[in-house]
């Protein structure tokens, strides 16, 4: 994949505020008809990445094109290839449900024809038929962040801005834009979404790119990110106490690693390599040792486990609730 | 959410909505985009018919106040009837006052999430402040009819035909299309919708009353005569009263003589200094 075919690219973004660097060599590239996301604490720069590559920031140096074109050099023909759904739900509050979506697609210069049907199908779309007459001030934040993604699909974006997008929903409306985002990749639409929560990220993400102070630390499918950056882990419960000893000698043996033991609940666990070849060979041992054991579980890292190695901090104390 | 519905796609490179290409296409669709704003703040507008009503309360209220209980003491340059003589002033006034409505809506508009999306579509940058103009625009030609209707009620007359009485009109017009622009800029500087209404009004007080809009120039000491005189506000409003017939015009000063040059003058030199200066203002935006 080269970067004239990519969809997103960016390569060395710079942006300071005063003295504050908020993008610190930026790279990023998203091939076409993929989800990226941006995973990082706050304040790492993933809104500052995504508002300069939708055209709304200017940045110091660096450069980057969205849709194949120059995001500095030709800023109008990048807005006519995205969609921008932003944290903040970004429509007319004043204006009913339906008359945000006309104005949109007024100003994204539709036929008047194709707007006012584009609109009907879009509202139906999203379970607003009921309340387009309704002004958008009266709208639940599902609602309001709804109509938002509607107001970003009036024509069909190449590529796809979600900024935290289902930041302060409930999971029945964040599973639903889950699946709205999911059918427009089908479509053929590049999506990149900044996000604090692991669990979307991991749900939705064919590649994650993790960002930590301005710039991009680690990247990959989420399968390689907790491979690469967390340990499986074995984990035993012995059924006898006074076996905990010789078992934990025989875990260290074969794993080779720092073997944890928790003696309330007999339980011992250490992080593994090659985890089929350890388990069978784990539970030989522990057979030839006549060793009895209640419990064998392998278990694969967590992003959140992965994330906090990547960056040596979590993701945010949100991670948790989220999670 | 239903997601089983088939999306119907929709090209984002429709031939319709290409970007603008050459100097012509981009003025066309800055002016299509312009006016579709102008559309949307209109909405707005009827949306919340409260705050009309509320806001030609005080115009009407001046009429009354100043035009019957004051104006019994009031003293007009020659000969004729004060709220003759007062109406175009309130007209002129009320263009003033409008200055904190579209002040505050700007900045409204920009502290708010929408305008990252107006700014992220592919629509004419200028589209937003221009369109806030034109909604201001037909908005004043709105409270003019009100006022002009008002004014009917209580004795005042055009007398110079249709023709002069709608010169009158267009000059008011023109200078409020300069403090629209004012607005827009106050707006964008003070992001806070709340506070920039309030730096309007002790602004727009001191200069309607430094001005012909109550009282003649020359019934002024000297020094305050000469400021009302030159104000930007008094050249509209006596070409309004020269226009419209009414009494109260001419003076010694060379301002007051030339009344029709300045209130053609002034707005265009406003709008020449201010209208650039809140475009760039809107463009930082991007930093």
């Amino acid at each position: 994949m080269t970067d004239e075919t990519s969809a997103v690219v960016a390569r060395g973004l710079r942006k300071t505020y005063g003295r504050t660097t908020a993008l610190d060599g930026f790279d990023l590239t998203v091939p076409r008809g993929t989800v990226c996301g941006l995973l990082g604490p706050n304040g790492a720069g993933k809104t500052t990445a995504l508002r300069v590559l939708a055209t709304l920031l200017r940045f110091d140096a660096g450069h980057a094109r969205v849709a194949g074109h120059d995001v500095t050099r030709h800023p109008e023909r990048v807005r006519a290839a995205i969609g921008l759904t932003g944290q903040y739900a970004a429509v007319d509050e004043t204006l009913s449900g339906r008359q945000n979506l006309v104005l949109f697609g007024r100003l994204r210069h539709l036929p008047a024809r194709m707007v006012r049907q584009r609109s009907d199908e879009l509202l139906d779309r999203f379970g607003l038929t009921d309340v387009a007459g309704r002004s958008a001030a009266t709208y639940s934040g599902g609602m309001r962040r709804r109509l938002d993604l509607a107001a970003s699909l009036i024509t069909t974006p190449e590529v796809l801005f979600l900024d935290e997008p289902t930041t302060g929903l409930d999971p029945r409306s964040r599973n639903g834009l889950w699946d709205a985002v999911r059918t427009l990749v089908t479509g053929g639409t590049t999506v990149l979404l900044t996000t604090q929560y692991l669990e979307e990220a991991d749900q939705l993400a064919d590649r994650i790119s993790v960002v930590d102070a301005g710039r991009v630390v680690a990247e990959g499918t989420p399968a390689e990110l907790k491979t690469r950056f967390g340990a499986d882990r074995i984990e035993l419960v012995v059924r006898h106490a006074g076996q905990l000893t010789a078992a934990a000698g025989l875990v260290e043996r074969i794993t080779g690693g720092q073997v944890r033991v928790d003696r309330e609940i007999r339980r011992l666990s250490a992080p593994v390599a090659d985890r089929i070849t350890a388990l069978a060979d784990l539970l030989r041992a522990l057979q030839d040792a006549s060793i009895a054991v209640e419990d064998v579980v392998l278990r694969r890292p967590t992003l959140d486990e992965a994330f906090l190695n990547i960056t040596g901090h979590g993701a945010s104390e949100r991670t948790e609730v989220a999670a | 959410m239903s997601t089983t519905v088939e999306m119907v796609r929709v090209p984002s490179s429709g031939a319709e909505q290409a970007p603008a290409s050459g100097a012509l296409g981009r003025l066309r669709w800055a002016v299509v985009d312009g006016w579709v704003m102008t559309g949307r703040n209109m909405r707005h507008v009827i949306r919340s018919p409260e705050e009309i009503v509320l806001y030609f309360s005080l115009p009407i209220m001046f009429v009354l106040v100043f035009g019957y209980v004051f104006g019994s003491g009031m003293a007009v340059p020659g000969d004729g009837s004060y709220r003759e003589f007062l109406l175009p002033g309130v007209f002129v006034m009320t263009m003033l006052y409008g200055l904190g409505a579209t002040a505050s809506q700007i900045a409204v508009d920009a502290g708010r999430g929408v305008v990252d999306r107006f700014r992220s579509l592919p629509m004419a940058r200028s589209a937003l402040l221009t369109g806030r103009a034109g909604a201001d625009l037909l908005r004043a030609l709105l409270e003019l009819t009100v006022l002009v209707v008002c004014g009917l009620l209580v004795g005042w007359r055009w007398r110079n035909g249709m023709g002069d009485a709608l010169a009158a009109v267009g000059l008011i017009l023109l200078l409020r299309l300069a403090f629209t622009w004012l607005g827009i800029l106050l707006g964008l500087l003070v992001p806070n919708p709340d506070t920039v209404s309030v730096i309007v009004f002790p602004f727009a007080f001191p200069l309607t009353a430094l001005s012909n809009v109550f009282v003649a120039p020359e019934l002024l000491p000297d020094w305050l005569g000469a400021i009302a005189a030159w104000n930007p506000l008094s050249a509209t409003v006596a070409a309004a009263r020269e226009l419209f017939g009414n009494p109260g015009i001419g003076g010694e000063s060379w301002a007051a003589q030339h009344a029709l040059l300045l209130a053609v003058g002034w707005p265009v030199l406003l709008i020449a200094v201010l209208a650039p200066l809140a475009v760039r203002r809107y463009q930082r935006l991007s930093r």
